[in-house]
């Protein structure tokens, strides 16, 4: 080969308790070269990427970097060896400033640093990678898409050669990813390597110059990315079977109003900008109501005003006609409604306890798994049992704990639980968000037959394909406002990003 | 050769037994320095406090009287630790208890006899659960920090027990305390100087036990406990069961001073802050939360009380024992990381290689 290697992973293998999350997997990356990893949730990449910055050691197989067996036991360890990670969260303090986030950690900082020279060096940095930021700003000033240019700068400034992404453009507008782009050229151009781990199609074409795909912690292919003719062959490879890009669903028969919100305002404490103003809609039984919208406009406030988790100011909730407004979360839960909330390990699992507790814990209240007082274990196990089959949650156990699963296997979880017991409302918040292909298909799959058994739901999304192909109605939210409900065939991409950016229905 | 730590996928079960058993080793080393450096043999004076802890049927009747109180300030501020209710605050509701027990004993004279003292337990269950309740209703109405309402408290009831035993309820004898209870409302003994506050301490083991693994209320405290959040969006009500988890954190500590007051002191007097309530939180972090697990733990933490008596003969400060106990809990919290992550020891690397190609 003429290229020079500069790090090559030979029959990496790494087990966790139950898990083999890396088997044999072998891995090369050339100077100047962008590497695609892509692969499902829990396939294995990230694990990958950690063993290769000593965050995890694997169980057997060696790490060559620059032709040199490596010992990697730590992040300072391959920094030393020029390698860096980006993680999905990011790594910064808030309340400190940008240039005394990059040093901060470095070996052989003086007791008072030189902040001077420090600035000018990364003002250097900035402008030879376009990477435009103040070095004086406070983190918790920037938006999330500077916050990943800092990670980047704290790299280039510790001199990495090889920079890893994870799944970088997750968190970034389109226009923001463009840059993003443009930056990692430039670094390529200066005989910089990367390697990119996602489960995006679109990026792998648009970034890396090979991929290699993983599936359950093995290597399926490695494979220069101009050589690929179809995206589909792409989504295939990663998921071992044939993807389908469009959903089955049953024929729209809405019966009357499950859950209606009238008038709803949310002020905000301590400042005059309410997060949401007079927002009304009704959803009925068997029909989904997609909330589209850029995330931040009110859609957070908004279910969590359903689900009784916030305070509302004005307007009422009614659901299944009962009025339900500023009722605790308890009598919102008992009279139907179900919520897969935005926030997947914040909000919806308990990550110390196990699975089986996790998926118990909305019907441990009732009969089946509890009397008044105790609960029966017993059949909380095989109620767990069930719905980890029916499904199909990948777990070691039903004792493992929940933090262990992948993103996707959690979301399963939040899945089985919530949908096992709905009874007639479904709220569900960003559900796809982060998945691969085959779990995003599963949630959506999972929606679609809600909405067919009869149930109202409503959906939270981002995407507006996913918004288009699950929905019946996609209402618009700006500002914490609704700029207007469309029915789905009138819902054109062009429609509904005209109203994303606050023009309402009757001015469009 | 260099050490590295590195996360466990999972928590070790090993580890949370060794950890503690270790701490106490290197706590005794710890301690063998500060009794070598006050001139006595470490040896010796372990040997001896061991004697003064179990070496006759009335010394380890001693140690296990001593142990009762600690027992119940251990499993009663496990309860809160368990919902991450940082309650340090045992010795206030303990101190609390004390005076309702007391109140009950002096001035509710008018009750039949045989009611007396189940009367005035459940009133010093009651004192406790009211000091205790208060820290959990200013938390859950208003965010108030636990940490500081709950020691600060401490001080509160001891300044009114105080109060009390010099000047409202003195005896008309002495300086200070309260004229002992009536006889016949003593708590009894059944061996020696142990009483039957010691099958209180026992079942409270197995109820806390049964109602934090078993049942649907400990399932709620557990899921607070672990991810507040989550627990609300799946309607458990995290403000109600601080409240109901304090009143029953205050309870217990309040019952453990009525038991020991209605056993032993017999009256409200100087000395009812004696530490049981600080002791307390050692052991419930020692058993690991766990019920069983206290009862080795206040066992031992009794017995370093009792034993420390012994090294007054051997002209060495009995505040020997406080030394100990303080010593244990440091590499305790120091050693509760390797339940998390293991060590491991890397040789330097030697062969340089080239990749394979």
């Amino acid at each position: 080969m003429q290229d020079t290697v500069v790090v090559q992973m030979v029959n990496i293998t790494k087990h966790f308790p139950g898990v083999l999350a890396n088997d044999s997997v072998n891995l090369i990356l050339h100077k100047g070269e962008v590497l695609a990893l892509l692969g499902e949730n829990g396939a294995g990449k990230s694990t990958l990427m950690n063993m290769l910055v000593g965050l995890y050691r694997p169980d057997s197989g060696e790490i060559y970097v620059n032709g040199k067996l490596a010992e990697i036991h730590s992040p300072q360890n391959s920094m030393a060896l020029g390698i860096g990670m980006i993680h999905q969260e990011f790594m910064l303090v808030g309340n400190m400033t940008v240039a005394e986030n990059i040093v901060l950690g470095m070996k052989g900082l003086q007791l008072i640093p030189p902040l001077d020279e420090i600035k000018a060096k990364i003002r250097e940095l900035s402008t030879r990678y376009s990477l435009s930021v103040n070095p004086d700003k406070y983190i918790q000033e920037l938006s999330v898409g500077e916050q990943q240019r800092v990670e980047i700068l704290k790299l280039l400034y510790r001199g990495a050669q090889i920079l890893i992404l994870d799944e970088p453009t997750a968190v970034l507008t389109p226009g923001e990813s463009r840059d993003l782009n443009e930056i990692i050229k430039k670094m390529l151009a200066e005989g910089k390597s990367a390697i990119f781990i996602t489960h995006k199609m679109d990026e792998v074409m648009e970034f890396s110059h090979t991929v290699q795909v993983l599936r359950k912690g093995k290597c399926i292919n490695i494979v220069p990315t101009n050589t690929i003719k179809k995206i589909q062959d792409l989504a295939n490879m990663m998921v071992g079977r044939d993807v389908l890009f469009t959903l089955d669903r049953g024929p729209y028969h809405p019966t009357g109003t499950k859950l209606e919100v009238r008038n709803l305002t949310i002020k905000l404490p301590g400042s005059n900008r309410a997060a949401l103003e007079n927002v009304s809609f009704r959803v009925n039984g068997g029909e989904i109501l997609g909330i589209a919208g850029v995330a931040g406009n009110g859609q957070q406030e908004l279910t969590e005003a359903i689900t009784g988790l916030r305070r509302i100011t004005s307007g009422e909730v009614l659901i299944n006609g009962k009025n339900l407004t500023n009722h605790p979360p308890l009598d919102v839960i008992k009279n139907g409604v179900s919520h897969i909330p935005a926030d997947r390990g914040k909000m919806g699992i308990v990550g110390d306890m196990s699975v089986g507790d996790n998926l118990a814990m909305k019907k441990y209240r009732t009969r089946e798994l509890s009397n008044h007082l105790v609960i029966k274990k017993n059949k909380m196990r095989s109620f767990a049992d069930r719905l980890i089959k029916v499904f199909g949650i990948k777990t070691p156990t039903r004792e493992t704990c929940a933090k262990f699963l992948s993103g996707g296997n959690i979301q399963k979880t939040i899945l089985a639980r919530e949908m096992d017991n709905c009874k007639g409302i479904l709220i569900a918040v960003y559900p796809s968000r982060g998945l691969d292909v085959g779990a995003t298909e599963t949630v959506r799959q999972n929606l679609i037959k809600q909405r067919d058994s009869g149930s109202a739901v409503l959906l939270v999304s981002e995407e507006l394909e996913e918004l288009q192909m699950v929905a019946d109605k996609i209402a618009v939210m700006f500002e914490g406002q609704i700029m207007g409900i469309l029915d789905v065939k009138d819902a054109t991409t062009e429609a509904l990003g005209l109203m994303m950016t606050g023009v309402s229905r009757r001015q469009a | 050769m260099r050490v590295a730590l590195e996360k466990r996928n999972q928590r070790s079960h090993m580890m949370t037994f060794l950890v503690p058993v270790c701490s106490l080793i290197i706590s005794l080393l710890l301690g063998a320095i500060v009794l070598r450096a006050s001139g006595a043999n470490p040896l010796k004076a372990y040997f001896a406090m061991l004697r003064g802890a179990f070496g006759s049927r009335t010394k380890f009747q001693y140690t296990i009287r001593e142990a009762i109180p600690l027992l119940m300030c251990g499993l009663a501020v496990g309860i809160a630790f368990k919902l991450k209710f940082w309650n340090i605050g045992a010795e206030g509701q303990y101190v609390f208890g004390v005076i309702g027990i007391t109140w009950v004993m002096q001035f509710w004279t008018w009750l039949p006899k045989g009611m007396m003292l189940p009367v005035a337990l459940l009133m010093s269950l009651v004192f406790g659960a009211f000091w205790g309740g208060i820290p959990g209703v200013l938390k859950a109405q208003w965010k108030i920090d636990e940490t500081l309402t709950t020691l600060m408290m401490n001080y509160i009831a001891t300044g009114i027990a105080e109060y009390l035993y010099i000047t409202r309820w003195k005896a008309p004898r002495g300086n200070m305390g309260t004229v002992d209870y009536p006889s016949y409302a003593w708590l009894p003994s059944f061996w020696g100087k142990i009483h039957y506050g010691v099958f209180f301490a026992i079942a409270l083991v197995f109820i806390l036990y049964f109602v934090m693994y078993k049942t649907r209320w400990g399932f709620e405290l557990n899921m607070i406990g672990k991810n507040p959040r989550a627990a609300e969006c799946q309607g458990v009500s995290i403000k109600k069961n601080i409240i109901l988890a304090m009143l029953l954190s205050g309870a217990i500590a309040g019952l453990a001073g009525g038991i020991e007051a209605a056993a032993v002191t017999h009256s409200l007097t100087k000395g009812v802050d004696n530490g049981y309530g600080f002791t307390g939180i050692i052991i419930a972090w020692m058993g690991g939360l766990n019920p069983f697990g206290s009862i080795l733990v206040s066992i031992l933490m009794a017995a370093l009380k009792t034993g420390s008596d012994a090294l007054k003969i051997m002209k060495l400060p009995a505040a020997m024992g406080d030394v100990l106990q303080g010593l244990i809990l440091l590499p305790l919290l120091a050693g509760s990381i390797f339940t998390d992550y293991k060590l491991l020891f890397i040789k330097k690397q030697v062969a340089v290689g080239e990749a394979k190609k």
